[in-house]
């Protein structure tokens, strides 16, 4: 009895992993059957090559280059703020603070992350882009650097609590050795802590990086739908996120080349943080340093 | 002799040389370290509880003591290790050379290059070899490559690594065995010159081969420098230290030429320590 009993929970477990990994598969085939139909129409050079983003004008062009650089310079813009207080947070916190300080402000910064993008979009759009309006005077309505901005705060806890982990797990021993050798905190933590825990660091920039690009609420609120080639941050952009909001909500008729769009756009992104990901796996795998 | 201990002074100012190693030589500074009445609470618990001892310089001196005993912690007070122990708390006073290094205007980071130390597990940062000796030098602002690279390589031959690493200066740190990282750090402490270095339990993570090596590098390093080592391999104690100071419960029970307290100990706790049957 007890035996069929952890059979059958054995196996119930063993396939809740599968249907996972089944609808993980599910989804990526469907994305890829519906780009191979889009590649079948559009030739994969223009794709990449053409300036210019129109399906749902008369004069089309599916050039994914301007969703791709909307995209791109949000991020940039995101991981501009997100990185240097991402990483004094987490020195800070690792360093200097005490140690009641630091358990009451590590999940406070993890809070960042559990506000709803909406209201990040929202905020991008209301407060963040009036107030940059009084400094920038001809700064649009829809920009990519407001929004950037404000996605730079809501992935500053990945950067500041995984790096605190990274930091945090340096052995004391470390620590010791160089304060026994005349080093202050501040040449301590620069030139031992965090070297020691690069690999870490790197992983969670890579991951913040990651989720930034595959941001959608924030850019589509603040950003702007104007797919455009640019790296001016003060006009409106689109990246490939807004567009596929922009296109799922439109009624576009299915199984039409502008409802395939959406996928071709939707594999380049996947491509994009899937890459970003196996980097960061790789680089936790090979680089972290094992302290024994 | 006040007066000839003025010129000596003088005349280290005017060469510009340690003035503290000019003072050493004279008779009535000749103990190194001088702490007196010190105790130590880590919170509530009471881990020294009043100790007074004198170090004498260029001399080896071993503390020994079943484990919580207060040896480490009284070793880690003369380089104010403890300092980042949350809940740390000291009273008495430890004098260098005549001076409190728990005074006021103490720098800690001066302290510390004054007074090395070894940690019980070989703890080299993960950079190339060369980078861990250099550390000290280069924290200490200095650019000089030339002066670097030479003292970088004195301090490995001083340790007795050199000819084992002197082609691989740019490897890891840690691709080395434990015994060679144990001397890397060594040498990475004589790399700044104290003139006092602390072990804490040097050998205990090391094979016997290594132990010797290491045993051997600090009998030569006697010379130099004043070496205080805390150990419990009661063997080591006696082959290689000239004092041995016995400690219980935070207590010093004993403090005495090393020969004297391995063969007629005047406390009879030490003589049951020493001889195996407790702790």
């Amino acid at each position: 009895m007890r035996k069929i009993k952890e059979f059958v929970i054995e196996k119930s477990l063993l396939s809740s992993a599968l249907i996972t990994i089944a609808v993980t598969f599910g989804i990526i085939s469907v994305l890829a059957v519906e780009a191979f139909q889009f590649f079948s129409e559009v030739s994969i050079v223009d794709f990449l090559t053409d300036s210019q983003w129109t399906p749902l004008f008369t004069d089309k062009h599916y050039g994914i280059l301007p969703l791709l650089s909307g995209t791109l310079l949000t991020s940039f813009i995101a991981i501009s703020v997100a990185l240097p207080v991402g990483l004094s947070i987490s020195i800070y916190l690792s360093e200097y603070a005490p140690k009641s300080f630091r358990k009451t402000i590590k999940p406070l910064l993890e809070l960042l992350a559990s506000i709803p993008t909406v209201v990040y979009g929202f905020f991008a759009l209301i407060v963040v882009t009036p107030f940059l309006q009084q400094i920038i005077p001809d700064l649009s309505g829809f920009n990519s650097l407001s929004a950037g901005i404000v996605m730079g705060i809501m992935i500053i806890p990945f950067i500041s609590s995984l790096s605190e982990d990274a930091l945090h797990a340096v052995p004391k021993a470390m620590r010791e050795a160089s304060y026994g050798m005349g080093a202050t905190k501040l040449q301590t933590a620069f030139k031992v802590v965090v070297p020691a825990a690069s690999s870490g660091i790197i992983v969670s920039i890579i991951l913040a990086i990651s989720r930034a690009i595959g941001e959608t609420m924030i850019v589509a609120i603040a950003a702007g739908q104007q797919p455009r080639l640019t790296f001016d941050p003060t006009v409106p952009v689109e990246t490939i996120t807004a567009y596929i909001v922009q296109v799922s909500l439109g009624d576009v008729q299915h199984g039409s080349i502008e409802y395939r769009t959406i996928f071709a756009a939707g594999i380049t992104l996947f491509v994009f943080t899937f890459l970003l990901n196996t980097l960061s796996f790789y680089i936790r795998k090979k680089y972290r340093q094992k302290y024994e | 002799m006040a007066k000839e201990i003025k010129v000596t002074m003088e005349k280290a100012i005017e060469k510009n040389i340690n003035i503290s190693s000019a003072i050493a030589e004279d008779e009535n500074h000749a103990a190194r370290i001088d702490a007196k009445d010190i105790k130590v609470w880590y919170e509530d618990f009471m881990a020294i509880k009043g100790i007074t001892m004198k170090i004498k310089p260029n001399t080896v001196t071993a503390f020994i003591g079943p484990s919580g005993c207060g040896k480490s912690t009284f070793l880690r007070l003369f380089n104010r290790m403890n300092d980042y122990v949350d809940g740390f708390k000291m009273e008495g006073k430890i004098k260098l050379q005549g001076n409190n290094i728990y005074g006021k205007k103490v720098l800690v980071e001066e302290l510390r290059k004054e007074i090395g130390m070894v940690f019980q597990k070989p703890n080299p940062f993960p950079k190339s070899i060369f980078e861990n000796v250099a550390y000290g030098l280069k924290i200490q602002g200095i650019k000089d490559k030339k002066f670097i690279n030479a003292r970088v390589e004195k301090a490995l031959k001083q340790a007795d690594l050199w000819d084992e690493v002197k082609d691989n200066l740019k490897k890891s740190a840690l691709a080395l065995s434990g015994g060679q990282q144990q001397r890397l750090c060594i040498a990475r402490t004589l790399a700044v010159e104290p003139s006092i270095i602390l072990m804490d339990e040097p050998t205990s993570a090391l094979d016997p081969i290594s132990t010797a090596k290491i045993e051997d590098l600090i009998f030569e390093l006697k010379e130099k420098y004043t070496i205080i080592i805390v150990t419990h391999n009661m063997q080591q104690a006696s082959r290689i230290s000239d004092y041995t100071a016995f400690f219980y419960l935070g207590e010093l029970i004993e403090y005495d030429k090393t020969k004297t307290i391995f063969t007629k100990p005047s406390k009879k706790q030490t003589e049951n320590y020493i001889t195996g049957r407790f702790g």
